[in-house]
């Protein structure tokens, strides 16, 4: 483990690198795709889960039986369910456009290949489709471990609906939460699948994030130097994330 | 009791109470029926694609005019240039999986039963190395991985794509195993220890029996993390006959004519044994994620 980050560190050690990167326009709106990527998808994401969680609380069979149908986004490999949502938003012959066109007698646009930010918006959706169901269980699972009586003390007191969410459930979820967005946003960050195969950095090399463009640099132009240091240029976000992160799992001793 | 004088205002309050509760699961209903949809539609997409027949992909269907189960055949016996080694690519995504799962599981748990039973000198620091390049994203580490593996010459080696699962699948394994071995009292290895057990018969007889929760929970992840990537096995295997069913799933779609119906059969043979063994596991798999870290 350490041989490779040594090396790669090593691989990327020229300044130069870095000069030619900033300069490229490709590299620019790549920093931008990622930062939007991050932002948005890992928001959306945790705040969807973190919602939908409080949805599974509900009793009553049919909410269990939509937890197991929820879930299997998580379940099916990842590269099958990419590839499918690619086909899905093909602008000639995908499902989405076709049911646009015979439901409502739109013309759908072609989402992955006309504009750069449907294409970048429908990669930010695959990804929440794949990974909120993850984040939901995790956070379900916090919630649980709410006492009820806590709950009940509560509800004595005269807090109920969303008093009882801001007052009893999120002080109590706060470090969780936290703990699960800072993950979030490094495995994000290093998420290759879901832009690769939704849009494949297109259309015209509009919507490649980090990990993907480290890629392409490194393969498809044959200059892995230059592929480590586009990686490397995520390290001033990374290292402190990672700092932050120790700390707070540290502290929380992982009672998650 | 103290219910009783309650109990008056709740007769009169009843029908409000109840057009209030009904009004709110319908509400949870009709979000239930979002979510479904949400869910569903890329998996319908797969399904409906993989049931059209050859040369009815490019139509404006939304569910396929003749369903077949034609592309599935053509996948099972191999009968189109692209998938002529399928049945082979299949085993070897299942070797990947299979040696991953059990070098990760022989791996992570022998190092926490180091660390955490025998407290070997620096184990801390072993574990907290574990933790950090457990937040190291897999795909930043690529390009190194691939020019090491070249200079030993092991590309197109399985080997070499089970090295990498393994090297990102055990520091989430060492992770979960200190949680969960910290519920075993240590009392149970000294008297073990008393009654002359070797560090080996503890680790076999008496850690590894009770560790079996969290070794079916690490076990699924890992094969999960397997069947889920594509970068390594994609730049570590190129020859036809050893790379895996998502490599070559990734080939046919950069060949001109993409045959969609046959790649969306591949893709749901190959989703199989991971959604059978997740939701054969699932309990567990939750419960042992929760007890500690957390990883997709």
């Amino acid at each position: 483990m350490a041989y490779p980050v040594a090396y790669g560190l090593w691989l990327g050690r020229d300044p130069a690198l870095y000069a030619e990167l900033m300069s490229e326009p490709i590299y620019q709106r790549t920093v931008v795709n990622t930062t939007l990527y991050l932002v948005i998808g890992v928001n959306l994401k945790m705040f969807g889960a973190l919602l939908l969680s409080g949805f599974f609380m509900r009793r009553g069979w049919w909410v269990k039986g939509l937890l197991l149908i929820y879930v299997l986004p998580w379940a099916v490999p990842a590269l099958p369910s990419f590839m499918s949502i690619h086909w899905m938003l093909n602008g000639q012959w995908g499902l989405l456009n076709n049911i646009l066109w015979n439901v409502f007698g739109v013309d759908g646009p072609g989402w992955l290949e006309t504009s750069r930010w449907l294409a970048l918006g429908s990669v930010i959706m695959s990804h929440i489709w794949k990974w909120m169901p993850f984040w939901t269980v995790i956070l379900l699972a916090g919630r649980m471990a709410i006492p009820q009586e806590l709950y009940e003390a509560a509800a004595v007191d005269g807090a109920t609906g969303l008093k009882r969410f801001t007052y009893v459930t999120f002080p109590l979820l706060a470090n969780l939460y936290l703990i699960c967005t800072l993950l979030s946003t490094l495995f994000t960050l290093g998420d290759f699948n879901s832009v690769y195969f939704v849009s494949g950095g297109g259309p015209a090399l509009s919507t490649h994030v980090l990990a993907t463009l480290g890629i392409r640099d490194a393969f498809e132009i044959a200059r892995p130097e230059l592929g480590v240091a586009v990686v490397m240029s995520a390290l001033p976000l990374m290292i402190p994330l990672v700092i932050l992160l120790m700390r707070k799992l540290h502290t929380a001793e992982v009672q998650l | 009791m103290s219910a009783e004088p309650m109990a008056s205002g709740a007769v009169r309050r009843r029908p409000n109470y109840r057009l209030r509760r009904n009004l709110s699961e319908a509400a949870a209903l009709a979000f239930g029926v979002v979510i479904v949809i949400w869910t569903l539609t890329p998996i319908y997409n797969m399904v409906a694609v993989a049931l059209e027949s050859h040369g009815n992909v490019f139509t404006n269907d939304i569910w396929p005019a003749k369903p077949s189960l034609e592309s599935f055949s053509i996948v099972v016996t191999e009968g189109y240039w692209y998938l002529e080694y399928f049945w082979g690519q299949f085993g070897n995504s299942l070797y990947v999986g299979g040696a991953t799962v059990f070098l990760t599981l022989a791996i992570g748990s022998l190092a926490s039963f180091a660390i955490s039973r025998m407290r070997i000198r620096y184990g801390w620091l072993v574990s907290n190395a574990a933790l950090l390049t457990y937040v190291i994203p897999a795909s930043f580490l690529a390009i190194p991985f691939y020019r090491i593996m070249n200079i030993y010459d092991l590309s197109n080696n399985l080997w070499s794509v089970i090295a990498a699962e393994v090297t990102f699948a055990t520091p989430y394994a060492i992770f979960i195993f200190q949680q969960y071995g910290v519920c075993i009292p240590i009392e149970l290895d000294e008297a073990a220890r008393i009654d002359g057990a070797s560090p080996i018969q503890v680790y076999f007889r008496i850690y590894l029996p009770l560790m079996a929760p969290a070794l079916v929970a690490v076990g699924t992840y890992a094969l999960l993390l397997a069947w889920n990537e594509y970068l390594y096995q994609f730049l570590l295997l190129s020859s036809k006959k050893s790379m895996t069913v998502p490599v070559a799933l990734a080939q046919f779609l950069n060949s001109d004519e993409a045959p969609w119906n046959y790649m969306m059969a591949t893709a749901i043979i190959y989703a199989l044994p991971p959604v059978a063994i997740y939701y054969a596991f699932r309990r567990r798999m939750t419960a042992g994620l929760t007890m500690g870290g957390i990883k997709g």
